[in-house]
């Protein structure tokens, strides 16, 4: 026995692959299948899963409501089409936001001199490694009404002779923007480092050589060669910032209510699974979509790993 | 020649995201140091060493601890060292298990061909596309669904029952960490030369010799800097953390959110400085190790 | 054409800061004027100075002191883009996200150049360099041979007056390189453009090039034809590094006209009728120097005029040729024999100790500056 396992690479591989295939099919492959059941089931009375088959629940979320106004018995409500919509664009602004944030962070620090390289990018991961929920807390305080960029504002004014009365600035959509920007800038930078980094200097020579002015260079050799960078990057911060609920929670409120905030709520105060589940279906399939065709579009970079 | 580097505009926009990274921090940092028990407005900083120090402009009753009151009062909180604890006893379990069983697979996948071996390699991508509260919730399910059901096979009752706990928390760890260490330590394995193993066993050593006494120590930085991700992850984690604890074992992330949604007093702040403070000694620590590792010593 | 010289370099200097801190000359007070339609090559190991030089030409380095002029015109802070110069790196430095086409009609487009244009001009250069039909493939689906050529046409294909050359073989097989340098050179002389290239392969050198600078710790040594470089090295390093050569110690007994006779105390003779190619004067002590494949193994065994008795110390055979070094009377030679006749037969081998005759003329002898 001893024997045949030594000779057998394909034993050998499956043992050690074992463990965790299995771990993930139980723990991720599984919970997804259970999710997809239960978000054909129907809500018991006291919030617990009565398994059975319907579409009500996806019908539910695309908009179709019985209880309307004058009577009716059924008809279009846009409450939930509009929460997946806003976290869609919500993912969309940050990525955008984040991208042009980053990027000429990320080109500084892989055109700086070897030697203080590593400083500008220890200077990156410690925002990153500092906690999730202690970044949103920490930009809370800034944006109250009595917070530290109102105090700031306040200052200039004075200074100025104005008049001037605090901005409103927590609990708007930019507030949570402005926070999820904060929260994934990093995981844009470091893929972003990674590729333009690999870019050897007689490229940039190369391509002056060939006429290109800095701009052109820009356009034409380092944007394209860093593409795989932007790609892993944009897959990092697109889907958690879909799936996040977090920071709209905090930095939102009860205004800004994302997919995220919905599906939370349905297990934790609402009570109902079912509904929870299917939203969660859904947030899924879009984040899915997006990246297949964006992957496919651009590619999917190793640059992800080294992130 | 360079004469991109030192564009003035590069460095305006970089001068700039480094302010955007630290201002916020820079702020937590101050406050925790305020003179206030609401913590909104920030009142100036405490001065005195007395047990009657002015906060929100009137005498309270305090520590003699100073400018670092709420410091003082953050080691007096019970639920805080309990969280921490709780915090630290789920990192440590779940990454020693995601990296020995997250080695062990990024070996079968580098080396080996077997028959579940795309499957294995595609189920590794599932935590980085798919959003967070997704596994959350499908984690959740499973849990709920399977005590459940087996609290009622089993006849369980009370402290005996099946309930969510430190356990489906560590469990749900590994989970989404042993994916980032496979791939960490694949990518290392990818630049191994084979000629070393080769020359191992030509030299009379087998394959598990050669494998502790070469392989091993050579991939070692990779396994390393795996655990590290790991380990990093579960300290940061709230989103799998906060649909699979229980009662007990709530971590300190877990801890802060729900500070975040009652009354916020200047402690939050001194826990976060304090947890800002470790993750700077940590990141200094690890870049000296890896700068004295990167040197060849003579 | 405006000026006389393509290039020229005038008493350039550019300096360095180490990691250390420390300033050093990586070139100092180089000036060579480059004719046009010359094949110029800077020779030299590394850190000599030469892709430096080449870079401060490109515009990549400006030079610390002196200027550099491209046909006649100063450069000073020129960037690359605004020069009439085009670089082959060594490194080819292709555009990776690009294929072969748009690699080589990059430089086109930064001109401006209509479609047609380009594609005409990118035929041609593609045709130039024989990579016809290999216009949708990317740089790493291509040997090293072809993405080498494709370096060659992406900076030709901007009609430069001059084309620079940083090592360009230095990546290619033996075989390939001897190739690719036949190719070059004939690919110069078609187009008629001034090449600089830079290597360190002596022989590549000589091989292709019209002029040589042979560079050394950031000096040019000596800066001549081929056959001059070789046959009339002006100092002992230039001697020493291209080629091979035996060196004594002597003195200048007396001079007439360009001729000189010296005396060698190791080998107690004088040797007569010396050619000189510099100044020397009466009682100085310098360097003689013959080349390994001037001195000859004779049959005659008797001591005479430029004659002289030598030990065998052991002889290698190298196909071509066979490498025989000796002792003579404690200095090392080496002498190098063409084999003209098989050397099957063990025997005609020279054995270890053997006593042999060697000769040498006058003529074939270098008098060289001591250093």
């Amino acid at each position: 026995m001893l024997q045949r396992f030594r000779e057998n690479k394909s034993m050998q591989g499956t043992f050690l692959a074992l463990p965790t295939t299995l771990w993930l099919f139980v723990l991720l492959i599984i919970p997804l299948f259970l999710t997809l059941v239960v978000s054909f089931g129907q809500r018991s009375p006291d919030g617990d899963v009565i398994f059975s088959f319907g579409l009500h629940n996806y019908i539910r979320l695309f908009g179709y409501s019985t209880d309307c106004p004058g009577g009716q018995t059924s008809c279009f409500d846009p409450l939930y089409v509009n929460i997946l919509w806003r976290s869609l664009t919500l993912a969309f602004n940050t990525t955008v936001c984040v991208i042009l944030l980053a990027y000429p962070l990320a080109y500084f620090i892989a055109r700086a001199h070897p030697k203080r390289r590593n400083i500008f990018l220890f200077m990156v991961l410690i925002p990153l490694w500092t906690n999730f929920v202690i970044r949103v807390y920490a930009w809370m305080m800034l944006l109250r009404k009595e917070g530290a960029i109102n105090i700031v504002l306040g200052w200039f004014a004075n200074l100025l002779g104005l008049d001037f009365t605090p901005l409103e600035m927590l609990y708007t959509p930019g507030a949570v923007l402005v926070g999820m920007v904060y929260e994934f800038l990093p995981f844009m930078i470091l893929p972003i480092y990674t590729s333009l980094e690999k870019i050897d200097n007689s490229l940039y020579e190369a391509a002056a050589d060939l006429g290109a002015n800095a701009f052109k260079t820009l356009l034409r050799v380092t944007l394209p060669l860093s593409m795989p960078g932007v790609v892993a990057g944009t897959i990092l911060v697109f889907i958690p910032v879909m799936g996040t609920f977090i920071v709209s929670d905090i930095l939102g409120g009860r205004q800004v209510i994302l997919v995220g905030n919905l599906i939370q709520r349905q297990f934790l105060d609402a009570r109902d699974p079912t509904f929870g589940s299917a939203a969660s279906l859904i947030l899924m399939v879009m984040t899915l979509i997006v990246t297949y065709f964006y992957t496919r579009k651009f590619g999917f970079g190793e640059e992800i790993v080294a992130a | 020649m360079n004469p991109f580097k030192r564009s003035p505009l590069v460095i305006a926009a970089t001068t700039l995201v480094y302010f955007f990274l630290y201002a916020p921090i820079v702020i937590l940092v101050l406050y925790s140091f305020n003179a206030s028990r609401a913590n909104v407005k920030f009142e100036g900083f405490i001065t005195s060493f007395s047990d009657r120090v002015q906060m929100d402009g009137s005498f309270v009753e305090a520590s003699p601890c100073g400018p670092f009151h709420w410091y003082c009062d953050l080691s007096k909180n019970n639920d805080v060292i309990e969280a921490a604890g709780n915090t630290l006893t789920i990192a440590f379990t779940a990454t020693i298990v995601a990296t020995v069983i997250g080695t062990m697979a990024a070996l079968a996948l580098q080396r080996y061909d077997f028959k579940i071996k795309p499957f294995s390699q595609l189920s590794l991508y599932i935590p980085i596309v798919i959003p967070e509260i997704v596994m959350g919730i499908g984690i959740l399910t499973l849990f709920s669904q399977s005590f459940g059901w087996l609290n009622q096979a089993l006849n369980l009752t009370g402290d005996s029952r099946l309930a969510l706990g430190i356990g489906t928390v560590t469990v749900s760890h590994i989970a989404f960490m042993v994916p980032f260490v496979t791939l960490v330590v694949q990518a290392r394995l990818q630049g191994f030369d084979k000629s070393y193993e080769e020359a191992a066993m030509d030299l009379g050593a087998n394959e598990w010799t050669t494998f502790w006494r070469v392989t091993f120590p050579m991939i070692l930085p990779g396994v390393l800097s795996g655990a590290l991700l790991a380990f990093t992850l579960s300290l940061d984690d709230f989103v799998i953390t906060f649909f699979t604890n229980g009662p007990g074992s709530t971590t300190l992330p877990i801890y802060v959110y729900g500070l975040l949604r009652r009354i916020i007093t200047p402690q939050v702040n001194a826990l976060s400085t304090v947890w800002i403070a470790i993750v700077f000694i940590a990141v200094l620590l690890l870049q000296w190790l890896q700068s004295r590792e990167a040197k060849p010593s003579h | 054409m405006t000026s006389e010289f393509a290039v020229e370099m005038r008493d350039v200097v550019k300096r360095f800061v180490t990691p250390e801190g420390h300033e050093i000359a990586a070139v100092d007070h180089v000036t060579m004027q480059i004719k046009n339609g010359e094949f110029f090559s800077m020779l030299g190991s590394s850190g000599c100075g030469k892709t430096t030089s080449l870079r401060m030409i490109a515009g990549f380095e400006w030079p610390s002191e002196g200027e550099v002029f491209i046909e006649g015109r100063p450069m000073g802070h020129t960037p690359p883009f605004q020069r009439k110069v085009n670089t082959v790196f060594q490194s080819y430095a292709l555009f990776q996200h690009m294929t072969v086409y748009q690699n080589v009609a990059f430089g086109l487009e930064m001109e401006g150049a209509d479609k047609s244009e380009i594609d005409k001009r990118v035929k041609r250069a593609l045709e130039m360099v024989q990579l016809t039909g290999m216009e949708r493939r990317r740089p790493r689906q291509l040997s090293g041979g072809q993405q080498q050529r494709v370096a060659v046409a992406r900076a030709l294909v901007k009609t430069p007056d001059v084309l620079l050359l940083d090592e360009p073989l230095g990546a290619l097989d033996l075989k390939l390189r001897k190739e690719m340098q036949l190719e070059l050179k004939a690919l110069q002389q078609q187009l008629g453009i001034t090449f600089i290239y830079v290597t360190h392969d002596q022989e590549e050198a000589l091989t292709m090039s019209d002029r040589i600078a042979v560079m050394s710790k950031g000096r040019v040594q000596q800066l001549a034809t081929p056959v001059e470089i070789y046959e009339r090295p002006v100092n002992k390093f230039v001697a020493d590094f291209i080629g091979e050569s035996n060196f004594f110690e002597g003195r200048i007994k007396s001079i007439s006209k360009d001729e000189a006779v010296a005396h060698i105390p190791a080998l107690n003779t004088e040797l007569k009728g010396l050619p000189m190619s510099r100044d020397f004067v009466k009682g100085e002590d310098v360097a003689i120097s013959v080349r390994p494949e001037k001195i000859r193994i004779v049959e005659n065994k008797t001591k005479g005029d430029g004659l002289f008795m030598a030990k065998v110390l052991t002889s290698v055979y190298i196909g071509s040729d066979t490498h025989v070094y000796l002792d003579l009377e404690g200095i090392r030679l080496k002498i190098m024999e063409q084999n003209r006749i098989s050397r099957l037969d063990p025997s005609s081998f020279y054995s270890k100790d053997q006593v042999v005759t060697l000769m040498f003329m006058p003529e074939n002898t270098l008098i060289l500056k001591k250093d």
